[in-house]
């Protein structure tokens, strides 16, 4: 029996009939055509799939798309503002943290739900944060240089845009 | 040091864009209008003849469009030895037998993978189990079961190398040792799995196969043997391809059986391998049977080395000759050894088949022989790191008859190990250790199984009227950085940007021959063949400066920042997009172009050039649990003149991660001939958190047969870190090692071992 899947993905509502077997990862790469998001085990342990789910770094493999019924996904597809990078986009080509490429989309949007939630962490904290992503070329140590980059360019672009809270912030530092 | 714009600068990936954002294309994300899936079904024995096959339920399955079996075979046999005909012993699909589980015996093509998948158990086949063989040294006794019937024995290849007189060289001997390794098999494990999308054109009779490869030209010339077609038939795309160390140069079933099954249903049809095929069925790093004998002064001058294998071949034969041949010869390097003496054979067995994975035969040599090394030094009371500089080699350097080393800093190197190692690690705290190796490895390989009477490596440029520039080329960047360093040796050559360069590439249609990415080979091979491309370019722009600035020699004309000038009077000069029309104009409107190609010629029995240098790892042993902290790692490597920094790190730090695995983690334990551990959950890869920081300093030089004087980074510095991992154990608690992942239980056997001897020797003396 098919079940009806109500989903927004990069910002756009979708809306289907599916088996409920059906994994994320599927819906993703098979009924959108995000191919960005990769696949590169059948067991739950490489997080190359990794996208963010209403907020939060899911491995779309081991999720049914069921699960994220209602729900809000963001691919490696959305993350770019129109044709300019995202910041993390932009630190992993400046530090060389890709090399096939093939878990990068994972590993960029693993990043990216790191740096929402600790926006300055430090080594350990990535390295913690990031082991579940397998990666076999880079040897990891310049991904983490590029999430340590990716940190301070999305600090920087954050002081240069004032918002609401900023005053308070700046006389927080004052006192 | 010479000065250039672009070679040396960090320059990011060429790729990057279409990387960070998604839109990098694989084979894996490739659909074409009405494909189907296909499916394999592999063989559940290690050695058993097929007595029958039906697939008349199978093909009765609806959404099943088409269904191949032996029967459907063209009958060729392929491999990459066209040269040694006898060697390319595989076949599209078992026919009278399987020899190894997961050798495929049928294929199903339907309208999605679920179909297919269930097609497969409807297939019946009727084996008849034979007696298998597994243990190399068991396969080639007289009366082993016989992996292939047409082949004399399951001796597949063997190797023999010798130099100077080494009988002679132990009888000088102060020092002899005899030691005896088993290492262990290990995985490439690319990312993206083996995949394939053929698609038959019914009416030309004409095959186009995407793959996921490290070598077009190797698959199309694999397809034309095992399909009987004519390679020009076959044209074989390379998109962005998820990583190969070695893994994806043969021709697999994944591009063979989607091919058939596109020719029998007459649609496109993808297959697309699992983690747990990837395992089972494809090639990986050969696991083996070492012995090694050294002689020594007493002042730790080598004076002979003997050194003999058996390696577990498997089913068949890929690049393992030759595997087993640089095992022979990257065990010598960098050091003089004046007698030498090798012997190497391959056995095959059932089980699935070893190849030329990461440092091509370097992994083993360099574990058993660094490890070795660091005992001998202990025992003759020499420091490590002195050992190894008063045994390396200098320039010029000969192996009687095997390799000469042009371009060699390996002695610098050792020196500024020794300078960095003190001031980096000036106290070691308790149950510490540093422990070290050196290392050469090739830049491309001077070797033609595949008898190819093409280039090595050959590229072609377009110059357009606007100034941008068409490089064509075969060259395969599957990950490593090439398609950067192509760019960056273009633009170089012919003083212009990287801005201006439009690569085309990997497709066998359009592009001239290179025979692929394998043995650390596109820099130094396809960049000669850029550079002579665009220096033929350049040569044309630079006769029509030198007649429109009425110059006499047009020597003393540079191409530089995107002008042609006088290189002592800058000022006199041309622009590069101003020529390039007055060239295009009196060519009659034809764009400028340039052919260039390169095939290494007298250059011995293995590489044009080596890189090489020194590393060491520094470790924490905890003697409670066996556990092993790698906890820094320093490299001092030569690479000749880099041409781009930021991918030759990249490269160094990805060996380092694959060599720690090799050392640490990485093993594919088989009983039966079944792989046990086929999935990530239990082959276990280094994550971020296991991962030292990588500290690498450069001794630059100048190879004289290298673009811009650039030879080999890539694979050098896998070979290296297991054995300067076990050195570094060793250095730290007096555990030795004879096979090559130190797991916790490994390592606390070992001490346990030590302990109880050091126990026995002293109740022994006190006695």
């Amino acid at each position: 029996m098919k079940r009806e899947l109500k989903i927004v993905v990069n910002g756009e509502s979708y809306d289907f009939y599916i088996e409920p077997k059906t994994l994320l990862v599927q819906v993703i790469r098979e009924m959108l055509g995000f191919k960005g998001t990769h696949q590169a085990c059948d067991s739950s342990s490489c997080a190359a799939c990794t996208v963010i789910l209403d907020g939060k770094a899911v491995k779309s493999c081991s999720i049914l798309a069921l699960q994220a019924n209602g729900k809000e996904v963001l691919t490696i597809e959305g993350l770019a503002d129109g044709p300019k990078l995202h910041p993390i986009q932009q630190a992993f080509i400046d530090n060389w943290a890709f090399q096939c490429g093939f878990c990068t989309s994972g590993q960029i949007m693993g990043a990216k739900a790191l740096l929402d939630e600790n926006p300055d962490p430090t080594r350990e904290e990535i390295q913690s944060a990031m082991d579940g992503h397998i990666c076999r070329c880079t040897g990891y140590n310049m991904i983490n240089e590029a999430i340590l980059d990716a940190a301070k360019r999305l600090q920087a672009q954050k002081n240069s845009q004032p918002q609401k809270g900023s005053r308070s912030a700046k006389s927080e530092e004052v006192a | 040091m010479r000065e250039y714009s672009i070679i040396g600068k960090p320059t990011p990936n060429v790729d990057g864009p279409a990387k960070v954002t998604g839109e990098a294309a694989y084979t894996i994300d490739m659909t074409l209008p009405n494909m189907l899936h296909g499916k394999i079904l592999r063989s559940p024995y290690p050695h058993a003849k097929i007595i029958s096959i039906d697939i008349s339920k199978a093909e009765k399955f609806p959404g099943v469009k088409g269904i191949v079996t032996g029967k459907d075979s063209p009958g060729g046999r392929y491999g990459l030895w066209r040269r040694f005909r006898e060697l390319s012993d595989q076949e599209c699909l078992a026919t009278d037998k399987v020899r190894y589980i997961g050798d495929p015996v049928a294929a199903v093509a339907a309208i999605n993978e679920e179909i297919a998948e269930r097609a497969l158990d409807l297939i019946e086949v009727e084996y008849e189990p034979m007696p298998a063989v597994f243990d190399p040294i068991e396969a080639i006794k007289e009366d082993a079961p016989m992996v292939h019937d047409d082949f004399p024995s399951n001796i597949n290849a063997t190797r023999h190398i010798e130099w100077g007189n080494v009988d002679d060289g132990f009888a000088k001997a102060d020092y002899v040792r005899e030691d005896r390794y088993v290492l262990s098999p290990a995985h490439p494990c690319c990312m993206e799995v083996h995949n394939s999308l053929a698609s038959f054109d019914k009416g030309t009779g004409r095959l186009t196969v995407w793959s996921s490869t490290q070598s077009p030209y190797f698959l199309q010339q694999g397809l034309a043997d095992a399909l009987k077609m004519r390679e020009g038939d076959i044209r074989v795309i390379k998109p962005h391809v998820g990583g190969g160390y070695g893994g994806k140069n043969s021709t697999m079933p994944d591009s063979i059986l989607s091919s058939m099954l596109s020719m029998k249903t007459g649609r496109p049809v993808k297959i697309v391998f699992n983690r747990d095929e990837e395992f089972t069925a494809t090639e990986h790093r050969t696991g083996q049977h070492m012995a090694i004998k050294i002689g020594l002064k007493k002042d730790g001058t080598i004076v002979a080395m003997e050194v003999k294998t058996i390696t577990n071949g498997g089913a068949f034969t890929a690049l393992g000759a030759t595997t087993l041949y640089l095992t022979g010869t990257f065990i010598t390097m960098p050091y003089k050894i004046p007698n030498y003496r090798y012997d190497g054979v391959r056995a095959y067995t059932n089980t699935v088949w070893g190849t030329s994975i990461r440092g091509f035969g370097a992994v083993p040599a360099k574990f058993i022989s660094e490890t070795q090394l660091d005992r001998a030094a202990h025992d003759l009371g020499i420091d490590p790191l002195e050992i190894r500089l008063k045994n390396a080699v200098e320039p010029g350097y000969q192996a009687p008859g095997q390799y000469t080393f042009e371009s060699c800093a390996i002695k610098p190197c050792i020196e500024k190990m020794r300078e960095r190692a003190k001031e980096k690690w000036p106290k070691l705290a308790k149950d510490e250790g540093i422990g070290y190796s050196a290392f050469a490895y090739m830049s491309g390989g001077i070797f033609n199984w595949i008898d190819t009477p093409y280039a090595y490596s050959s590229a072609h440029i377009k110059v357009n009227i606007d100034g941008t520039v068409d490089l064509y080329t075969q060259a395969s960047d599957i990950g490593q950085g090439h398609n950067t360093v192509a760019a960056m040796i273009c633009a170089e050559e012919l003083g212009i940007g990287i801005e201006d360069i439009r690569l085309h590439l990997g497709d066998t249609a359009h592009t001239y021959t290179d025979l692929g990415a394998w043995g650390s080979r596109e820099t130094l091979m396809n960049g000669n063949a850029i550079k002579d491309a665009a220096g033929q370019v350049k040569n044309k722009l630079i006769e029509i400066a030198r007649l429109k600035l009425g110059e006499n020699i047009a020597y003393d004309l540079v191409a530089k920042n995107k002008r042609v000038y006088l290189e002592l009077r800058p000022e006199r000069g041309l622009s590069y997009y101003d020529l390039v029309k007055d060239a295009i104009k009196a060519n009659d409107g034809v764009p400028i172009v340039g052919t260039g190609h390169y095939t290494p010629h007298n250059k011995g029995m293995i590489s044009p050039a080596y890189g090489m240098g020194v590393m060491a790892i520094k470790v924490k042993v905890d003697r409670e649990t066996g556990h092993v902290e790698a906890q820094d790692v320093l490299v001092v490597h030569d690479c000749g003149q880099v041409i781009n920094p930021l991918g030759a790190r990249g490269q160094v730090e990805g060996s380092v991660h694959m060599g720690l695995g090799y050392g640490m983690c990485e093993e594919m334990p088989m009983d039966q001939g079944m792989v046990l551990n086929p999935e990530f959950v239990d082959y276990k890869i280094l994550r971020t958190r296991d991962m030292p920081q990588i500290e690498i300093l450069d001794v630059p030089t100048y190879e004289p047969n290298g673009p811009f004087g650039a030879k080999e980074a890539a694979e050098a510095t896998i070979a290296p870190t297991a054995p300067a991992f076990a050195n570094a154990v060793y250095a730290a608690c007096g555990a030795e090692f004879y096979s090559n992942v130190l797991k916790p239980e490994k390592v606390l056997k070992a001490i346990r071992e030590k302990e109880a001897k050091e126990k026995a020797t002293s109740k022994a003396k006190s006695n």
